[in-house]
Formats: C-alpha cells, sequence, structure tokens
C-alpha cells in the first residue's frame, strides 16, 4: 500500500522521468503513466467515436460525469442521445439495453456497483447470455456491463460483493477483470467490439491508481485478446494466480518472498470466463506448486475452479496441495479492522506460497483466509 | 372493482398528463368497494352468480372515439374490405389450427416440455400483427405461437421447433417458449413474465436510436410488447412504462387480460384490476378494448400504432380476452368456473368474424370452408414435415453459444479451442 501511496504522490511530479518505482513490476519502457479512470475514460471515448452505434446507459453516466467519474466529458461530446442517464430501474433499463443490441447497436452499460447488478441479473444472464443460442445464432447481442465489482473501502456487506464467480459460470457470456491501466483500456475496448454480451469487472480502490503505459497501449486501435492471462512476474517456484485488485498484492508478495529465497510467478488472469487454463497449467507444471487468491467468498469460487482445472489436468506436476486464498466466508463487515481481516492482505499470500514450499510452521493462523480450510 | 368495466376511457389526441379515466355512470353502485384485498368479499362477490358476466358484460366496451364516429356513419363504412377479411380470418384459422394440433401431438409425445396454448386469444395478436411491416417487431411471452405464426414465421418453422428439430426456427435450441426469427423480427419468446417488455422497450429505444442517431431518417419501425394481466404487477412493467412515456418510444404495450395467471385470478391478484388506467398514470393514454372481436382490436391497433409511427410515443392497450385451454398442457384448469369458460366459448372470435364477413356479404360460407381446408392442410403439412425432419446432430450442441467462439477459450495446447476441428464434431473435449 505504502507503494501506491508514494507513487501517487510522486507522479505529479516526475511524469516524464520513468519512475523507480516501477522497477517492481515487469513492464517494458514505461514513458507515460495512466490511472485507471483515464483508461477505461479514453477507451470509452475512443470506441463511441470509432462506432456511432456504441452509446452508454447507466444511473449518473451523463450530468454527473459518471458516479466514480470514468465518463467524464463523455455527454459533452457525444450528447445526451449517446450518453443516456436512467432512472433508478435496474432491471428495466439493462433490459432496454439488451434489447437494443438484439438489433446490433451496441450499448455499454453502467452498474453504480455490481451489487445493484443483481436486480438485473434476469437480463444479463436470460436476455443476454442465453439468446445467441437459443436463437441458434440470429440473434447475437454486442452489449457490455461494466462497473466496480468487489470491496470498496467500509461501505458495508451489501456493496462488497464481488461477482466474478456467478457471472463466470454461465455459459455465453465473457467475463473480464482488468488489473492495469493497459488491461483496462484493452480489454475494454476488446469488450466493447465483442459480438457477445460481456461483464467487465473493475475495481473501485484501483480507479486512482495509475500504471506505466508504453505508446502501443495509446493507440486508438490498441486491443487485447479475450481468454488470454498475462504472466505479470515470470518465476520458477510458486505460481501465484489473481485477478484485479489481488494482482497488486500477489505483486508486493512475491517481493517479499524473493528475500526469502522463493521466486515466484504472478498470473495476472484478465478473463475470468473463457479461463486461460492452458497458461495456468502451464506454469504450474513448470513451478509444480500454486496458489490462487481471490477477494470473493471462497465457496464455489474462480480459486475452486482453477484448483479443479489443474488436479484435472497437471495432477501429476503438483508438489504441494493448491492453496486458495479469498476472502472470508461472511457477509463484509463495517469496521475497518473486521474488514481488513475479511480481505486477503499480502501476508497471507507470502504464508500461503511459503506454505507449498513447505517452509511455514503452521496453518491454524490462516484459517480464516483461507477458502475452505476452516 | 368487480362492476362492470367501464367503456370509452380513451382519448386519441395527444393526452394531457394529469387526466385520470372517468367513471361511467353505468358501473353498477351496490358493489363499489374498490379494494378486492380480502378473500372474505371476493367470495361474498363471487356467490352471486352471473358476476363475472355482469362485471365483464358483452355489451359495447371501450372503443376509439375515432370509431365511434365511424359507427355512427351509415353502416356502408364496413371496417375491413373483403381482402382484409379472409386475411384475418385465415390467421385466426392458422393460429387456432395450429394450437389444436399442438395439444394433439402433445398427448402423442412428440411435443414436449411447457407448451402454452393460444386458444381463444387469436383476436389480439391477427388484430396487431396484421397491420405490421416486415421491419417492425414483436416481442411475446411463452405463449408466443401464434404470435410468431401471425408475423410471418412458417407453420412448418415453428412446428419443427416445437419438436425439437433442427429445421425448427430456431434449429430446435430454443422450444416452445422461445421463438426467435430474424427475418420476421419475432424478438422471442420469453420465459419469465415482464422479462419481455424491457426487451420490447429497447427494440423500440433502437428505432429512435436509428433515426436520431445513425441519421436513418425513415426509421419508423414500431414494436408490439404483449404481455398478461399477471406481468401487470411486475416491477418491470412499471419501469418500462415510465422509459417508454419518459424518451417517447414507438412501441405498444399490449395487455392480453385474459384474467388468469395459470391459477391466480386476476382479481385476487391486483389492486385495481383495470389495467388500462396504469397508462395516464405514466403519462400515455390507456385504452381497454374487447379482444374477443377482432375488428375492434384492429381499430385500436391502427390509432396506437399509428400514434407509435408518428413519433408521439406509446400506448397502453388492455385487450380483454380468454383463453379456452388451460395455461399449458400439464395445468389441469380446475379453477376456472364453466360458466365462465361457456360465457367466453360464446364470443369465439373466429365465429364473430365468420358472422360479421357472412353478415356484410364480404363473402360466402364455401369461401370460408375452402380457407378451413387449405388451412388444415398446411397444419397438416407441417406436422408432416416436422416429423421427418433430422433431430439437430450432436455438433450442434455447442455452437452459436457465443457469436464470437472464442469465447470457448483457449484448449491445453494453446491454441483457441475454436480451431480445433474436432471442436464442431463435438467430440473434442470442453
Amino acid at each position: 500500500m505504502l507503494g501506491i501511496v508514494r507513487q501517487k504522490m510522486l507522479e505529479q511530479s516526475l511524469k516524464k522521468i520513468p519512475p523507480a518505482v516501477s522497477v517492481l513490476r515487469s513492464y517494458s519502457s514505461a514513458a507515460k503513466q495512466m490511472t485507471i479512470r483515464d483508461a477505461l475514460n479514453s477507451a470509452l471515448d475512443e470506441e463511441m467515436s470509432a462506432d456511432s452505434k456504441v452509446f452508454l446507459m447507466g444511473e449518473e453516466v451523463g450530468e454527473y460525469q459518471g458516479a466514480y467519474k470514468i465518463t467524464k466529458g463523455l455527454l459533452d461530446k457525444y450528447g445526451p442521445e449517446r450518453v443516456l442517464d436512467t432512472p433508478i430501474t435496474e432491471a428495466g433499463f439493462t433490459g432496454v439495453a439488451v434489447g437494443a443490441a438484439y438489433y446490433g447497436v451496441k450499448p455499454v452499460v453502467e452498474f453504480m456497483t455490481f451489487n445493484f447488478s443483481m436486480q438485473a441479473i434476469d437480463h444479463i444472464i436470460n436476455s443476454a447470455a442465453k439468446t445467441n443460442y437459443m436463437s441458434s445464432g440470429q440473434i447475437s447481442v454486442p452489449i457490455v456491463f461494466r462497473g466496480p465489482n468487489g470491496a470498496a473501502a467500509g461501505v458495508g456487506a451489501q456493496h462488497s460483493q464481488c461477482y466474478a464467480a456467478w457471472y463466470a459460470s454461465c455459459p455465453g457470456l465473457k467475463v473480464l477483470a482488468p488489473y492495469s491501466s493497459e488491461d483496462a483500456r484493452g480489454l475494454l475496448k476488446a469488450a466493447i467490439r465483442d459480438p457477445d454480451p460481456v461483464v467487465f469487472l473493475e475495481n473501485e480502490l484501483l480507479y486512482g491508481e495509475s500504471f506505466p503505459v508504453s505508446d502501443e497501449v495509446l493507440d486508438s486501435s490498441f486491443c487485447l485478446p479475450i481468454g488470454k492471462a498475462k504472466i505479470e512476474r515470470k518465476g520458477k517456484d510458486v505460481t501465484i494466480a489473481a485477478y484485479s485488485k489481488m494482482v497488486g498484492y500477489a505483486l508486493k508478495a512475491a517481493e517479499t518472498l524473493e528475500k526469502d529465497g522463493i521466486d515466484a510467478e504472478v498470473i495476472n488472469l484478465r478473463s475470468i470466463r473463457p479461463l486461460d487454463r492452458s497458461m495456468i497449467n502451464a506454469s504450474v507444471r513448470k513451478t509444480n506448486r500454486l496458489v490462487t487468491v481471490e477477494e470473493a467468498f471462497p465457496q464455489h469460487g474462480v480459486g475452486a475452479e482453477i484448483c479443479a482445472s489443474i488436479v484435472e489436468e497437471s495432477f501429476a506436476y503438483l508438489d504441494a496441495p493448491v492453496e486458495r486464498i479469498a476472502g472470508a466466508d461472511v457477509p463484509m463487515p463495517y469496521a475497518a479492522n473486521l474488514e481488513r481481516m475479511a480481505v486477503p492482505q499480502v501476508e497471507d499470500i507470502v504464508r500461503a506460497a511459503k506454505r507449498t514450499c513447505y517452509r511455514s510452521e503452521s496453518r491454524e493462523i490462516d484459517s480464516q483466509h483461507c477458502g475452505g480450510r476452516s | 372493482m368487480a362492476t362492470a368495466f367501464s367503456p370509452s376511457k380513451f382519448a386519441a389526441q395527444p393526452f394531457p398528463l394529469n387526466t385520470t379515466s372517468q367513471n361511467n355512470p353505468l358501473t353498477i353502485p351496490t358493489i363499489a368497494s374498490p379494494f378486492l384485498g380480502s378473500t372474505r368479499k371476493l367470495i361474498r362477490l363471487c356467490s352471486s352468480s352471473n358476476l363475472n358476466l355482469r362485471r365483464r358484460s358483452g355489451t359495447v366496451v371501450a372503443v376509439s372515439d375515432v370509431v365511434k364516429e365511424n359507427k355512427s356513419k351509415s353502416t356502408p363504412n364496413l371496417l375491413i374490405t373483403k381482402e382484409e377479411g379472409l386475411e384475418l380470418y385465415e390467421d385466426m384459422v392458422l393460429g387456432r389450427a395450429f394450437e389444436d394440433m399442438c395439444a394433439q401431438m402433445y398427448y402423442r409425445g412428440k411435443m414436449f416440455g411447457f407448451v402454452h396454448l393460444y386458444n381463444g386469444q387469436e383476436a389480439v395478436s391477427t388484430g396487431f400483427i396484421k397491420l405490421l411491416k416486415q421491419q417492425d417487431s414483436v416481442v411475446s411471452t411463452y405463449r408466443d405461437h401464434v404470435h410468431a405464426l401471425s408475423k410471418g414465421v412458417s407453420a412448418r418453422a415453428v412446428m419443427s421447433e416445437l419438436f425439437g428439430k433442427t429445421t425448427g426456427c430456431c434449429r430446435g435450441q430454443g422450444g416452445s417458449m422461445h421463438m426467435f426469427s430474424r427475418e420476421h423480427n419475432v424478438l422471442g419468446g420469453f420465459a419469465f413474465i415482464g422479462e419481455g417488455i424491457p426487451v420490447a422497450t429497447g427494440a423500440a429505444f433502437t428505432s429512435k436510436y436509428k433515426r436520431e442517431v445513425l441519421k436513418e431518417v425513415d426509421c419508423d419501425h414500431v414494436t408490439l410488447a404483449f404481455f398478461g394481466d399477471g406481468t401487470c404487477n411486475n416491477g418491470q412493467f412499471f419501469e418500462c412504462l415510465n422509459m417508454a412515456a419518459l424518451w417517447k418510444l414507438p412501441i405498444v404495450f399490449v395487455v392480453e387480460n385474459n384474467l388468469w395467471a395459470i391459477g391466480m385470478s386476476h382479481l385476487r391478484a391486483t389492486s385495481d384490476p383495470q389495467i388500462y388506467k396504469k397508462g395516464p398514470a405514466f403519462g400515455m393514454p390507456g385504452v381497454h378494448v374487447d379482444g374477443m372481436d377482432v375488428l375492434k382490436v384492429r381499430e385500436v391497433a391502427k390509432e396506437a400504432i399509428g400514434r407509435a409511427r408518428r413519433g408521439e410515443g406509446p400506448t397502453l392497450v388492455e385487450c380483454e380476452t380468454y383463453r379456452f385451454r388451460g395455461h399449458s398442457l400439464a395445468d389441469p384448469d380446475e379453477l376456472r368456473d364453466p360458466a365462465e369458460k361457456a360465457h367466453y366459448a360464446a364470443r369465439d372470435p373466429i365465429t364473430a368474424l365468420k358472422k360479421y364477413l357472412i353478415e356484410n356479404n364480404l363473402t360466402s360460407e364455401a369461401d370460408l370452408k375452402a380457407i378451413d381446408k387449405k388451412i388444415d392442410e398446411v397444419v397438416e403439412e407441417a406436422v408432416e414435415f416436422a416429423d421427418e425432419s433430422p433431430v439437430p446432430p450432436r455438433s450442434q450442441l455447442l455452437e452459436n453459444v457465443f457469436a464470437d467462439p472464442k469465447g470457448f477459450g483457449i484448449g491445453p495446447d494453446g491454441r483457441y479451442r475454436c480451431e480445433d476441428p474436432k471442436f464442431t464434431e463435438g467430440t473434442a473435449q470442453v
């Protein structure tokens, strides 16, 4: 966390100089810094100017400039016909967007947080995800559902759930979870251009973080492939697979582990559905140990799916049981110290990695952060 | 409000936002309580025989003012021409014959799952859909066979779909409740009630978007959303009434009020059973029309669709109709009063149209019989076609999940799964 705070302060004054802190991340020639917010805003802007069929719909996306300022400036640029402020009616406007998508226009629906998408989940699953199949290819639904997902800071149980696992279990949907600005830009552009329904899970706490971006990323035709994960840090001792904010934690854990002589490989999943099983398996076959990290509830989560995939395909390569790090199996508490305990921290990842390397003492300390092992 | 439906609640002119419908002085004064929440009241009211009949009398119910003017002129001004009349008749007979054949096929085991039949409600489908162009769209519920047929999907395609064959309109992947046709702009077929209404609102939104943003100036496509009385208590219905009126979308909300939602009577479920009144609350006109009379429905439909095409916004049309069969073929239909059923059977829309055509010398019995025979042959042929069609091949299971099949992800060999030649054979592991 300290690294990020420091970076934000440096960002203003040291924009032109390749920041010293970026040595921690293995990006190439990082000349420019870009926040996730700017990355998303620029991606939306470029896609909207390239294709007049793309339009935005959501609560407060227009005059308020976006509940989290992601859509800032777009109303002025494209007008109220393409940036629509909706009434507070998730089920209604999601259905309206899906119906519009049936006709080939490309809505980008913003949920203020994905918790509110539960009111609209019928349309996301039944009207959007399943339609191409039910109509046998006659009607495709080129729609993007985006918004912040997962825990924020002190917002309580009803505003903190992570929906990656729920949406990723449904065929017909593509589910993406970016981590860095490069991910955010590339994946959002790919999502908008994609002819299928895409659930784009952002993270509120990452919006203000900046990441180095290369010129290639800033190009308006930059796009990342859906379904491919990224190795953020190469290693040989243990694989740590994570998505969204947890990738940042995993990278920090990797630094700590390095001091203890454990060389961790960090995989940024990027795409929860389809899951890049081949990359994860290839990595585990190299390192023989796996730790999955997610912020969500442990049962039936993304980590469980990865674990099952490894056991099915690379069982003989495992030298230790797979460790699942997930959020605590409780609705998110409000008190700050409880909230900290309910979400994985860097130390938990470090401990789990050490356990897979048989370097750790005992398991009991970690019971509240270890998925199903309570 | 177990009293007679007050007729004439429609204003063809732009509707002033604050007007509410006036109560007709003909309402029966004895049972004036607007709240029918308690079952006790319901029992007391229902004990009087013919209660339902009195409440939904066969006398003149709401028609638009424009139509009333027409009728007050001399009779040579008929509502339809001979060609139109025969077209309407043929469409309704097709709907009826098709649904009857569905029932037969279901009991013979050729059709399975949930099948919801439309017998008795043909006037609504025919009255509305026959006024549409090909590019206009229709969104329906699970009771969608006849909507698809009226819109132009061939009987063969619908029957094959019901049999689950690969020649069906959705190649057997949709089924009875999910009829889609891109060519005829039938946008389904939704199993959840209320689910189709926002989708229809979205289709209407696209029509407006195309005109205003994409600059296709002659785009005046209208969308019809069909749904039932039970749906009118669902939140999505109200959300869409609001948005459609707010953004003046070219949509007509057609309520097929057949009084029953499976076994739940509309009166037991709704605080104010007069659904058309919910339109003005959101700033759009609300009309009530006799849904057993195709000509009346057609007149109201002309107004409503015309309004939408001209850009004047949405309309809510409540069609009082009845389904002669149960909710679905699995419904024993024990709760409905036989007297009520008999009352509506006497108002069969097909018989009524037949009577109208013959009495007004638009056609002869022989012509109509010829149409009946032709339709029987069409339906028989559809069944034969469906019978002989092949079932979907194994490779079809994984098709069409995504428009871009890269969505299946990357296989163990590092390439996209969809590029594996075995993928479409259905033998690749997914």
